[in-house]
């Protein structure tokens, strides 16, 4: 069993940072949605408050690091233009989708539109985190504030999703390839 | 102010909203740039090349990198002019909900095909 480089950082980019955020999306919501519907005290006790303060910034860092490492590291390596006259294009992602009437679409709207919704999940997630460390639960003093911050949550999580559906449906059609090989584990035959 | 020290729970603000009208209205106007950057960044051959910061990357590292400077800077000249105001926050906030919805409509590809 073995992986490529590449695979490696692909798997670290689709399932460590945006498989991890998409999870964390739905835990803040969930939190941010009793926060902004709840009005008893006994729901949520200062010591919650602080708990979703660093939630909010462990989210913050994934989805920067998810968009960060899609857009300097994979994007790359999927956008590499091949040489003259290449007849095997499985090095090149981009190409390769381009290269059939049935793949074509994967890029023109999967990539087309992944590669930029992506970045509203970080813009959001982090204004949302600033929102709520500012203001605490002073926020649910703040109606207007809080369902903002809600609204800008779940757009967050939409465009997550997005990025998320469209990397992983590209990278079974034309997956990020090549680099050095690590070996996972030795196989025996059966 | 001391939250610890305000009851949170009186439905009086402790703090004046215009910091967060502030955050949120910026958020808005990155996340719109963005969309409009990329769209620009696909029609003008002019602003493709001068998008390309990072040439591996291509037009991306430019329409992100930009975006991302313009809502930290809107970020902080609203911070700065708002912090300590309460701000008509319906009105901000429509403003940046509607900028946010149309970058999620701008950014899909046969809608800014439409533009």
């Amino acid at each position: 069993m073995e992986i490529t480089s590449r695979a490696l950082w692909t798997l670290i980019h689709g399932m460590g940072f945006g498989t991890l955020y998409l999870l964390a999306c739905s835990g803040a919501l969930v939190e941010l949605y009793r926060l902004a519907t709840s009005s008893t005290p006994s729901d949520s006790a200062p010591g919650q408050g602080r708990f979703l303060k660093a939630y909010l910034i462990a989210m913050v860092v994934l989805a920067w690091a998810a968009v960060l490492s899609g857009a300097y590291v994979i994007y790359p390596w999927y956008r590499a233009t091949p040489p003259p006259g290449a007849g095997d294009l499985s090095m090149f992602p981009q190409r390769l989708l381009l290269s059939n009437s049935t793949t074509v679409g994967w890029h023109s709207v999967g990539m087309e539109w992944k590669e930029h919704v992506a970045w509203l999940a970080p813009i959001s997630i982090t204004m949302v985190a600033f929102v709520f460390t500012r203001y605490g639960l002073d926020l649910r003093n703040h109606r207007q504030l809080r369902a903002a911050v809600l609204a800008f949550a779940l757009c967050s999580f939409v465009a997550a999703g997005i990025a998320g559906f469209f990397g992983a449906m590209i990278n079974k059609y034309a997956p990020v390839q090549g680099g050095a090989t690590m070996q996972l584990s030795a196989g025996g035959e059966k | 102010m001391n939250l610890r020290n305000h009851d949170v729970f009186s439905g009086t603000p402790a703090m004046p909203n215009g910091s967060g009208a502030a955050a949120i209205l910026a958020a808005g106007i990155g996340s719109f740039a963005l969309s409009v950057l990329a769209i620009a960044g696909d029609r003008s051959v002019l602003v493709k090349g001068i998008l390309v910061f990072y040439k591996p990357t291509g037009v991306l590292s430019g329409v992100c990198t930009t975006a991302i400077l313009i809502w930290l800077l809107a970020w902080g000249i609203l911070e700065g002019r708002w912090r300590k105001r309460t701000v008509a926050a319906g009105r901000v906030i429509a403003v940046a909900l509607a900028l946010l919805g149309l970058s999620l409509l701008l950014t899909f590809p046969p809608i800014a095909d439409l533009i």
